[in-house]
């Protein structure tokens, strides 16, 4: 037990040098920030400013670079909590199918007679027939507009309900197709709410999905909540152009009413397109990935009323011509007319997996949020104030570490020396581990890594009271140590898998503070067993092996 | 001889169970006023859970909280206002910090930026020093939720705790094990309660963490007690009780200790920010101390515990064998 053999010791240094290497950065924050951020900024503009240079510089590159991240509460910014109105989808979806089954009723007026839409739940299409008794041919009809739904979960249904009652016939999205609805509504979402705050081009943001109609948005570095909110509100361009010529020229000549867009996913690629777009993505209603008639992935994509009549009068005028999809100033995709398409919907077919054709949707449908968003929750912390909590966390770590290891090295001597090693060896492995795998700290993480402190000197506490038990026993030295660790091995891993419990329970069902404290609870809790049983030990062992001491006062 | 500060003799023998009745007692007796503390007085629940908006101001100039209050009157559809001066020792001359807290009115939704600018434009006109360093809002939907996920944040983890410690221990230990978090959560309440601490979110990190620590103490306890109990086999269950606890008591003390100085290094110097939450910290690693020593063990003390490891429980013994000819 007490004989360590060497590869254990170069595993146990070397975990240790290398949490040196990875927490360093931390400590040169401003410099590493600057120069990650630099990085960044280069790497997606494709060269470097002269200031991204000396940024660059700042901080060399062969060391590792990971920060831990700072939470809003530390660096100041702004949080949202925003709810989607999954169902105005469903509405939209019903007026939208409104004017193709008036026209495919229309079709066998002679049977069905006059139709007329009435009143009916928003999420619901509510048609009156004139001949009740042929209600099973309108039936029949308005099933001939569904179709099968191509997600996993929903294979084999069809996208509408359609039902009868007396001389009504309701129509509605069935469940599956709801169901699919409501993840591409939060995935557009989500997508467009992203393109936006990238926009600002600030530090990191997260924007997540939370809960089945939730978006969380966190932005550091922004003035307010409010300021993040018009943001969101303001809409994406999403526009179809005539295309005039593709090119590899940034700075080719466009002419009077054309500019030049790069193309989204061709690396070097530039189209020339016509400035005023034919259609708007204010006009589109909706996008899903669908086959084309060879079976090959393809996009579905319709327009509102206004927007079928421009791009059918377009698209009749310029058959086999390319138009362009640009987003955001750039081109998405750019395929060519083979019809004129003036139904409203068309397909978007050309050389994609199923993977593009479901990017390409959500791509398409990021013009404009797909429903309404509210607010739930809205947190701004100025930057002033999480200064404050850094300067306050970092003193009172200080001070409660210095605290500690005074107390610990009055009580136990050289060993508590060795404690107080393990014990800031601790919080180094804990920065450099929350660096690594990029972990947030918060001002109650900073709560958790003091409490860390305090509780790891837990572990070693009873070992050595193990230790000091032996020894009155009147056990030599040696064979008290290694009685002690042995002892203590039971209660220490029970005493720390309980923490550990509540911890995976506060970051599992915790937010905001809770998961913040979580996070650093249990990640230190990692640590601490770490140097509590094998760092303290290779320095107890190294010292005996050196002093060979014939008693010890513990 | 080397100089060590030590809290407590090398050999204790403290009977700590001779007043047991009294402890338990008072133990009871704190458990059922923070009941009735929290069904009379209730929680100065924060924002995170009623639903609301708090401003954070700052000003170089000093003001008048009345001035805050007539000045916010003025400002239409905002629910009822208070407002807090917040005191740091760490503050210099020049900072005034307010805690403004306004009641949610819409019933699902955060404020609007309307009413947030309405607000902050009217402090800025008594006191155009005053900046606002934080503002929060929480629509009533979300607190709700936030409540319901908190209490079973704390339900989830006591469960996984008995769990754990019935696996590894005996029933009886759990059930004391469980006892003690709930004494010790319950007067963690009880005291916020009593002095109308604002109690959100990182309230509720800073119960599971008291839960965390206590039933750490708890079960180091525990583990000497099993360890004592296989050694001696016949000495009364009250007296291996007591033995363990002198014996593990300069580990409790210490640990209890040094988990104390970092936490009041935090609670002094961490600003006023998470001053609650360190509080309901530092009371628990007292309140957790005591648990493990009166609360827990004296359950384990009344539900009794198997003795003799070595031999199977004749009871339960494989009928196969019992019935072999």
């Amino acid at each position: 037990m007490l004989d360590i053999p060497l590869w254990k010791r170069v595993l146990i240094l070397g975990v240790v040098v290398i949490g040196l290497i990875w927490a360093m950065p931390n400590m040169f924050y401003g410099r590493v920030e600057a120069h990650n951020d630099a990085v960044a900024a280069a790497e997606k503009a494709g060269f470097a400013t002269e200031e991204q240079e000396a940024a660059i510089d700042l901080w060399p590159d062969w060391l590792p670079s990971g920060l831990v991240n700072l939470g809003l509460d530390l660096r100041g910014g702004a949080h949202l909590l925003a709810e989607v109105h999954v169902e105005d989808v469903y509405k939209s979806r019903m007026d939208s199918l409104w004017p193709e089954l008036r026209r495919a009723l229309a079709e066998e007026r002679e049977v069905i007679g006059a139709v007329r839409r009435v009143e009916g739940p928003e999420d619901q299409l509510h048609v009156e027939i004139e001949n009740p008794d042929q209600m099973a041919r309108a039936v029949e009809i308005a099933r001939g507009l569904a179709s099968p739904i191509v997600t996993l979960s929903g294979a084999g249904q069809s996208d509408l309900d359609i039902t009868a009652s007396g001389n009504t016939l309701i129509v509605q999205l069935s469940d599956a197709e709801k169901a699919a609805t409501d993840t591409r509504t939060i995935q557009q979402s989500l997508e467009i709410v992203r393109r936006r705050v990238d926009e600002v081009g600030t530090r990191e943001p997260t924007i997540q999905r939370q809960g089945s109609d939730r978006i969380l948005i966190q932005v550091p570095g922004i003035g307010s909540a409010a300021e993040l909110k018009e943001l969101i509100g303001t809409t994406a361009q999403l526009t179809f152009n005539p295309v005039i010529g593709r090119g590899t020229d940034p700075d080719a000549r466009a002419g009077i009413g054309n500019i030049v867009l790069p193309s989204q996913n061709e690396e070097g690629v530039y189209y020339t397109v016509e400035e005023a777009p034919v259609v708007t993505g204010e006009e589109l209603t909706d996008a899903s990935p669908s086959f084309d008639q060879n079976g090959q992935p393809a996009v579905d994509f319709r327009f509102n009323p206004s927007g079928a009549r421009k791009f059918g009068a377009y698209t009749a005028e310029n058959i086999g011509q390319p138009f362009a999809i640009v987003l955001d100033n750039e081109v998405i995709s750019a395929p060519v007319i083979r019809d004129a398409i003036t139904t409203g919907s068309g397909q978007i077919s050309g050389s994609m997996d199923v993977a593009e054709s479901t990017q390409l949707a959500v791509l398409l449908r990021a013009g404009a949020l797909p429903a309404e968003l509210t607010f739930l929750e809205e947190r701004t912390i100025g930057p002033e104030l999480g200064q404050d909590s850094i300067d306050a966390g970092k003193l009172a770590s200080i001070v409660a570490i210095v605290g500690v290891v005074a107390y610990v090295v009055a009580s136990y001597g050289i060993f508590g020396v060795f404690a107080s090693v393990a014990v800031i060896m601790n919080v180094v492995l804990l920065l450099a581990l929350m660096s690594a795998i990029g972990a947030t700290l918060t001002l109650p993480g900073i709560a958790g890594i003091v409490l860390t402190v305090g509780t790891a000197v837990d572990a070693n506490v009873i070992i050595f009271e193990r230790i000091r038990e032996e020894l009155r026993k009147g056990k030599r030295v040696v064979s008290a140590v290694d009685t002690g660790f042995r002892e203590a091995m039971s209660a220490i891993i029970d005493a720390n898998v309980t923490t550990f419990i509540a911890g995976l329970v506060m970051f599992f069902l915790g937010s905001g503070p809770v998961k913040g404290f979580a996070v650093t609870l249990t990640i230190g809790l990692a640590t601490s067993v770490f140097t509590a049983i094998y760092f303290t030990r290779l320095l107890i062992v190294v010292w005996l092996e050196r002093r060979r001491p014939k008693e010890l006062v513990l | 001889m080397a100089f060590r500060l030590k809290l407590v003799p090398d050999e204790t023998n403290i009977n700590f169970f001779r007043w047991q009745r009294y402890t338990f007692g008072l133990s009871a007796v704190l458990m059922v006023i923070s009941v009735i503390l929290l069904l009379t007085m209730g929680l100065n629940f924060g924002i995170d859970f009623r639903g609301g908006t708090t401003i954070r101001t700052e000003s170089s100039t000093a003001f008048d909280v009345a001035d805050y209050r007539a000045a916010l009157t003025e400002v239409e559809g905002i629910g009822d206002v208070s407002i807090t001066e917040v005191f740091d020792p760490t503050y210099g001359e020049d900072r005034h910090v307010a805690q403004v807290r306004i009641g949610a009115t819409d019933d699902t939704e955060a404020m609007t930026p309307e009413q947030i600018d309405a607000v902050e434009a009217a402090l800025t006109e008594i006191d155009p020093n005053v900046k606002f360093v934080a503002v929060e809002s929480v629509g009533p939907k979300v607190s709700s939720e936030l409540i319901k996920t908190a209490v079973y944040a704390i339900l989830a983890a006591s469960a996984g705790i008995l769990l754990y410690i019935w696996l590894r221990f005996e029933w009886q230990f759990a059930v004391g094990g469980v006892v003690a978090i709930i004494h010790d959560v319950l007067l963690t309440m009880g005291i916020f309660s009593a002095l109308q601490m604002r109690f959100d979110l990182s309230t509720i990190a800073a119960l599971l963490t008291i839960l965390g620590y206590s039933i750490n103490d708890t079960v180091v306890v525990f583990d000497r007690l099993r360890e004592n109990l296989v050694r001696y086999k016949t000495m009364p269950l009250i007296e291996v009780m007591n033995l363990t606890v002198n014996e593990t008591l300069s580990r409790t003390l210490m640990t209890a200790l040094t988990t104390a100085i970092a936490l009041l290094a935090l609670f002094i110097l961490g600003g006023d920010v998470i001053r609650g939450f360190v509080f309901a910290m530092l009371w628990g690693v007292v309140v957790g101390t005591y648990s493990s020593i009166y609360v827990a063990k004296n359950i384990v003390l009344w539900l009794g515990v198997k003795r003799d490891w070595s031999k199977p429980d004749p009871d339960k013994l494989p009928d196969q064998f019992t019935e072999a000819p």
